[in-house]
């Protein structure tokens, strides 16, 4: 006599205390890790005060900075709407030689480091730069000035629109764009009426993750800034000019409204990421292609690898 | 409303009339009835060499008018080589550090409900959306000596910040996400009769985790960790406010670049980027052969 196997859910489950241990041991990393930090900005931004916090913000230095925030992500992320719209137009419905190259050269900014964005940029438009000296003759200036700024943004942020359409767009085949061709629908109608409509979730998916980087970029913009305060500020490098001035209440408070930014960012993340999910079937042939959009990277980008 | 038929012709028309762009002749492997290839495939051509592969070309220009050995000494002096070191090792414990809890954190929220958990999935992503400034100076105020985390590790005598350690921690934080959301999606498809199988074959629980769960997620595993790896490489503005920025002792690859270049050593800086952009782009190599295992292997 064999005594009875335990029932199969009890052995593809583990016993419960280890299911509450590794719960414990998840929530106590993410608690050190990510809850902390997100504490400690609040918690130090108010150690001093409202009054403290509130005149920190209102400084005219701060508002500068705010007011070029919005404004360099105010141009870089149209410009990346524009962009990726285009390379996903191009990249997922045709099939056309150097595609997996294309694909992998738009992801490149995502590997380079946030400094050496901000240096290239340098060689080509500073002093001794490519274009330095005929920048110079026109009266131009791009780096340690505005226009430097913008143009680091629009390159870290470059491949964030486009990598959330182009699976998507994949997914959705070309089946209804055809159609709407074939009825005579020109480029422009069928952009408009049938592709905008059926990506709008994933295009703002992306706007969302561009417009969080383009407003907390650091590292490329503090290079090609002049640090000149109330001129070629942002907020992320006023915090640190506050914070090396040991202006640590006020550069917390200014940090704050950036943890906000952040905070909206993952609310607005989580709620589009809740209609993609629940995104109606877009074609008949939908159920078959839905198990492609599962994986997102279904774009085949074999060809670089091998 | 217009009846189809009366439609039809025009579309049935194959389109030999509207002449195709150059790109289209030269490139498309496939017809296609779709207009618009040449003018979206040219806006991003356009905009994909004059914002990124100019300017990255810039540096690689930059350094091949140096010689060699100036080459060589800007790039592997003793200090630029400690800042490897440094970047390079804190790069590999923190992705390291990451794969583990990262496979942890993934598991719980896949496998066990528990209340909170869509708040804590949304939560993840910190680290994408909160800015580096942001992140490095509040970082540095929980692990100084009198902050929330530094006054206890005062007491055992480990200090974390304005040191190597704190470098480690910056990176670690920075790199959180990318095995989670490498991992969720394939754990998320995994077949549960998979499991069953092997249980009913009479394998314990930790012979399914290691024999069957683990090597259906090592694909995605070890493409979540070279990501934070790739990511930890470049990082800076996490970095420097809590590394205390010691040369030789705790100053890293990125920062060197930003000092050099405040010192008009442009070729300096140069080198070092060159260096740095090379190991990311053999990164980006290996994650893209990663990646083609994993789909291989989803397929299969």
């Amino acid at each position: 006599m064999t005594a009875p196997s335990p029932p199969l859910a009890s052995r593809t489950q583990e016993p419960a205390w280890v299911r509450r241990t590794l719960i414990g041991a998840a929530l106590a990393f993410l608690g050190a890790f990510l809850l902390l930090p997100l504490a400690v900005v609040f918690a130090e931004a108010l150690k001093k005060g409202l009054d403290v916090y509130l005149a920190a913000i209102a400084e005219p230095d701060a508002l500068a900075a705010l007011r070029l925030t919005l404004l360099a992500a105010g141009i870089a992320v149209p410009l990346n709407v524009a962009i990726g719209l285009a390379a996903a137009w191009s990249l997922a419905k045709f099939r056309f030689r150097g595609q997996n190259v294309l694909l992998t050269l738009i992801d490149l900014p995502f590997s380079v480091s946030p400094v050496i964005a901000g240096l290239i940029y340098v060689l080509l438009f500073g002093l001794q730069g490519w274009f330095g000296p005929w920048l110079k003759a026109h009266d131009l200036q791009v780096v340690f000035a505005v226009p430097g700024i913008v143009l680091a943004t629009v390159f870290v942020t470059f491949p964030f629109v486009a990598r959330e359409l182009i699976p998507t767009m994949q997914a959705q085949g070309t089946e209804q764009e055809e159609a709407a061709r074939v009825l005579g629908a020109s480029g422009w109608q069928i952009l408009r009426r049938v592709t905008l409509p059926n990506v709008r979730w994933a295009l703002l998916y992306g706007v969302i993750l561009c417009n969080a980087r383009a407003m907390g970029e650091f590292g490329a913009v503090s290079v090609v800034s002049g640090h000149v305060r109330g001129v070629t500020n942002t907020l992320p490098l006023h915090i640190e000019i506050l914070y090396n001035e040991y202006q640590s209440a006020a550069a917390f408070a200014v940090a704050s409204l950036l943890a906000l930014l952040a905070l909206v960012t993952l609310a607005a993340k989580a709620l589009v990421e809740r209609r993609l999910e629940r995104a109606p079937p877009v074609t008949d042939a939908a159920p078959e292609r839905a198990s492609s959009a599962g994986a997102a990277v279904a774009f085949d980008r074999t060809a670089l690898a091998s | 409303m217009a009846s189809p038929a009366a439609l039809a012709p025009a579309g049935v028309r194959r389109a030999p009339a509207r002449a195709r762009g150059p790109l289209s002749r030269a490139l498309l492997t496939r017809t296609s009835v779709l207009p618009g290839f040449d003018l979206s495939l040219g806006i991003t051509l356009f905009a994909l060499g004059l914002i990124v592969l100019l300017p990255l070309s810039a540096a690689f220009a930059k350094t091949a008018t140096m010689s060699w050995p100036a080459f060589v000494g800007a790039a592997f002096s003793p200090r630029v080589l400690a800042s490897y070191r440094l970047t390079f090792g804190a790069s590999l414990a923190a992705a390291s550090v990451n794969a583990a809890f990262g496979l942890l954190v993934t598991w719980v929220l896949v496998r066990y409900p528990f209340p909170g958990r869509r708040i804590v999935d949304a939560l993840i992503d910190l680290p994408f959306a909160l800015p580096t400034a942001v992140a490095g100076i509040a970082l540095t105020a929980l692990y100084a000596d009198n902050g929330w985390v530094g006054r206890w590790l005062a007491l055992a005598g480990i200090q974390v910040a304005y040191t190597p350690l704190g470098v480690f921690v910056a990176l670690t934080f920075i790199g959180l996400p990318f095995v989670v959301r490498t991992v969720q999606p394939v754990l998320q498809d995994l077949p549960r009769e998979v499991e069953e199988a092997a249980a009913t074959l009479g394998a314990n629980r930790a012979q399914v985790f290691m024999r069957v769960i683990l090597p259906a997620l090592a694909p995605a595993l070890l493409t979540g960790f070279a990501l934070a790896f790739a990511r930890a490489l470049g990082e800076y503005g996490s970095v420097i406010f809590i590394a205390g920025n010691l040369p030789m002792v705790s100053e890293i690859a990125p920062l060197l670049i930003v000092t050099k270049l405040e010192q008009y050593d442009y070729a300096g800086a140069t080198a070092i980027a060159v260096v740095l952009l090379l190991a990311a782009f053999t990164l980006l190599l290996a994650i893209n052969a990663l990646q083609a295992w994993a789909r291989r292997r989803e397929a299969a």
